[in-house]
């Protein structure tokens, strides 16, 4: 286990220490530690079932959901440890929200889509909201497509632009974090291109972190990088260097495809 | 628009709110599912309440006692099990193998294109209301049944001996015999529709495989098909029978409701269903509602037992499929 | 023979046997088909429509009585079950993946849609019909109920089954709690499967006839009190159909019609309705 990056006070949103995950007796995780730096990419990288979807999920206690799962140790967001038990998940899920591989938009309209969740902890008039889901459609490029259908069901929209609804949705609850899993796995060239931008684009006002298959993306969107193997953290660095300079063998032989 | 991120702290009263109303909804949704479940609970002992004097009066013996007599308050049960029991063999006697073969047809020999008509047509006839099947059996079948069947059954199988007891009597068309093939025509579309759904979770690889070393396709379905989902089939059959035993209308018309054990499958009999929609109405409060209680306990246990052990081999004919 | 000829004879004869059970079962479901068009549409009549059940040996009548008593039963049951249904099946899809109450409730569910429906009406018999004086449609739609909940519980549970596990957390992602992830999002995301599983219900129960003889009974009479005894098709069916009245058959084979047209007219719009909404 490689020294984890540790960022001064301040810079790190989540500060993970000695995490550890457990599906029944198997054990997912294996004493991950690691911080994620606040405003910037971060970018989980390897082969599949290394862990890295499991520690997005840790993030927000999606696991919770699922009896036989449970996670140790700590995952510390503004001074409190996010695995306690006395922490509220609906809370913690609205303050660091969540985009998946498969568009998932919801059986209603586009505009519910996005007030669905906003509704949930602000109670705003219908004006305000107007203005609240034209702003998270904004952001998520995809007002211009759709603000002539605000009252169609949003599984009418393609599956890029479903995805982009998701992450419009995603943002309009104003998180502090947004968590990627491969959110463009399921997408063609075109919606992905688009995609990335946006993760550029909003990075300036939240944390994202995003799982990917692809290494290529990770190299293009992220500034931090980590590498993990077989539920451990191999590595983990500014992308650049990571990618330049791998420090351990693993890692270079998983970016130059010898294995993976 | 600005930008504001709010404190964690601000929405604890919204988080209690959710909790509260989470709670709240386990908890309602949970007394719903205890309904379901209270429901059975309430048959049986509601039933065994209200049985209870009979089976005082007669004990055990009142299953196996061949007695029904209304005005000398004697009961038992043993004519209504017996019919019961026999024109459900007779209707899974008919049953079972056109079932086979409809579900092997609509599984491996119809034309693609008529698969899914036909299925449908299955599905939709095992939805036709028993009463149906009944009043049919009654106006239709049993005259059919009575001039141009029984009397060619009698001079066929009459003298043969050990069976022919069975089609001894005459040939009044409502019987035994009758109810229980009205009642199979009943049953057909259920066992054939679950007999359907198990043949199709054989994985196509596997008959595939099959059909790669030049088997035909009877082959395919006795050595690949039937061996693959005998505990879903033999669920299925179980399924019917279930419905066939506890079925009233469809044998109600037709059986010809007589409380007595007669050898020929001509003679009019009684099943527990038809006794109890012919005489409840018009029971005495008394003994002898309470032996049409005990009744009805007697056919929901066996039908309990035999509904048991078919979902049981359902579950475990797709569970092995999941494997 | 050689072997090759014998095997390919046997196939032969088991194909042929295939089709003929196919034909077989064809056959004598559209033969009870065919007898219940023709003299069911013998029957309808204005009158028969508009006029209540004779009485014995009188002329002529119709089945009003026992058409809007049936509607008015089945639409108490349609009330009564599908909140409790979806209720119960959303707590198996929800709460009880591993609970052993839950299983035990998904058992007994699945025996009570087969068990037989006579002996429900023995049950609510006793329980409402017994105890609280007198025979009423209440106590029929109870009855009626009772067989109508397993149905919904089970469409409920299986539909809410199939919600893929990417949309639940996705819901549970923006912070909903669970009872919004099941009411406004998996559940809204299965409503055609629901509603086909209510409509199946319906279809199960317009036809059941046992559980109404106990409970509901029947009236000659047009009445729109559910909490006396009332008329319904199903009943009425049964005493006219048994009855030496030629009317009274007449008036039998047109209301099993209507029974029958309208139990295939809801399983066809199920069907229609499933399959729009699952091709989407």
């Amino acid at each position: 286990m490689s020294a984890p990056q540790r960022l001064a006070d301040g810079e790190a949103i989540l500060a993970i220490r000695d995490l550890n995950f457990f599906y029944g007796d198997f054990r997912g995780l294996i004493d991950v530690s690691l911080d994620i730096a606040t405003n910037k990419v971060t970018a989980f990288i390897g082969p599949s079932g290394c862990g890295k979807s499991t520690l997005l999920r840790t993030f927000n206690r999606m696991y919770d959901l699922y009896p036989g799962q449970r996670a140790e140790g700590q995952i510390n967001f503004h001074g409190k440890n996010l695995l306690d038990k006395k922490q509220d998940v609906n809370l913690v899920r609205a303050k660091i929200g969540m985009v998946f591989q498969k568009p998932t938009p919801f059986p209603m309209t586009i505009y519910e889509n996005i007030a669905f969740g906003v509704r949930l902890y602000e109670k705003l008039p219908k004006s305000e909201m107007d203005d609240r889901v034209e702003w998270a459609l904004r952001k998520a490029a995809i007002w211009e497509e759709t603000k002539d259908k605000l009252q169609q069901s949003g599984l009418s929209l393609s599956g890029g632009q479903q995805q982009r609804l998701c992450i419009a949705r995603t943002i309009a609850v104003k998180p502090e974090i947004v968590l990627l899993d491969e959110p463009t796995s399921a997408l063609d060239p075109i919606s992905t291109a688009k995609i990335e931008e946006l993760i550029d684009e909003l990075k300036s006002d939240y944390t994202i972190a995003i799982v990917t298959h692809n290494m290529q993306q990770a190299a293009r969107i992220s500034d931090f990088t980590a590498f993990m193997y077989l539920g451990e953290l191999v590595e983990f660095g500014k992308t650049d260097n990571l990618f330049v300079k791998p420090q351990k063998q693993q890692t270079e032989d998983y970016i130059t495809g010898r294995f993976g | 628009m600005s930008e504001v991120t709010t404190p964690v702290d601000v929405h604890a009263a919204q988080v209690k709110k959710f909790k509260l109303q989470d709670l709240l909804f386990h908890q309602v949704t949970l007394v719903f599912a205890f309904i379901v479940l209270a429901a059975l609970a309430g048959i049986l002992i509601s039933l065994a309440i209200e049985a209870m004097p009979v089976l005082k009066a007669f004990g055990p013996g009142f299953l196996w006692t061949n007695v029904w007599n209304v005005p000398e308050d004697q009961y038992g049960a043993l004519s209504a099990i017996y019919g019961t029991v026999v024109t459900s063999i007779i209707a899974l006697i008919i049953a079972v193998p056109v079932s086979f073969g409809i579900a092997l047809f609509l599984t491996e020999t119809c034309p693609v294109w008529l698969r899914r008509p036909l299925g449908t047509a299955i599905e939709l006839l095992a939805g036709v209301p028993s009463i149906i099947y009944g009043i049919w059996g009654l106006f239709v079948f049993a005259p059919l049944f009575a001039k141009h069947v029984q009397p060619h059954l009698q001079a066929a199988l009459g003298d043969v001996p050990v069976i022919g007891g069975w089609f001894a009597g005459p040939p009044i068309g409502i019987g035994i015999l009758t109810a229980g093939i009205v009642l199979s025509l009943m049953v057909i579309p259920f066992v054939a529709s679950v007999m359907r759904d198990v043949f199709e979770t054989v994985p196509p690889p596997l008959k595939e495989s099959a059909y790669g070393v030049g088997c035909t396709t009877w082959e395919v379905v006795t050595n690949v098909v039937l061996p693959y989902t005998r505990v879903g089939v033999i669920g299925g059959i179980m399924l019917g029978l279930g419905r066939a035993l506890g079925e009233t209308m469809a044998v109600t018309f037709v059986i010809g409701n007589a409380n007595r054990i007669v050898g020929s499958l001509f003679a009019p009999g009684t099943s527990i269903a038809s006794t109890l929609a012919n005489e409840f109405g018009e029971a005495d409060p008394g003994l002898h509602i309470s032996a049409l209680f005990a009744l009805g306990l007697v056919l929901f246990i066996i039908t309990f037992i035999v509904l048991a052990i078919s979902q049981w081999l359902i579950k475990r004919g797709v569970a092995k499929q999941g494997k | 023979m050689n072997l090759y000829s014998r095997r390919v004879l046997t196939n032969r004869v088991g194909i042929v046997l295939s089709m003929v059970a196919m034909s077989f079962g064809l056959i004598a479901l559209m033969w009870i088909l065919w007898t219940l068009f023709y003299n069911g549409f013998a029957a309808l009549s204005w009158d028969f429509f508009t006029q209540d059940t004779p009485a014995p040996g009188s002329e002529g009548g119709g089945l009003r009585n026992a058409i809007v008593g049936s509607l008015m039963i089945i639409g108490v049951t349609t009330l009564v079950s599908t909140p409790i249904g979806i209720l119960a099946g959303i707590y198996l899809a929800e709460f009880g993946t591993t609970s052993r109450f839950a299983a035990a409730t998904r058992f007994v569910t699945d025996i009570m849609l087969s068990a037989p429906s006579i002996v429900v009406g023995l049950f609510v018999y006793a329980l409402a019909v017994a105890t609280l004086g007198g025979f009423s449609g209440w106590s029929g739609s109870l009855a009626l109920s009772l067989i109508a909940i397993p149905v919904v519980v089970r469409t409920t549970e299986n539909m809410l089954l199939l919600v893929p596990t990417a949309l639940r957390e996705a819901a549970f992602a923006v912070g909903a709690p669970r009872w919004q992830v099941s009411l406004k999002v998996t559940l809204r995301a299965v409503k055609a499967g629901v509603v086909t599983g209510i409509l199946l219900a319906i279809a199960r129960v317009t036809g059941e006839t046992a559980p109404l003889l106990f409970t509901a009974l029947n009236n000659q009479f047009f009445s729109t009190d559910m909490s006396q005894p009332m008329g319904n098709l199903p009943v009425v069916i049964f005493q006219f159909a048994m009855s030496p009245y030629d009317n009274w058959v007449s008036l039998a084979w047109g209301g099993a019609l209507l029974i029958a047209l309208f139990v295939l007219g809801i399983n066809i719009l199920a069907r229609v309705m499933f399959r729009k909404k699952s091709s989407d």
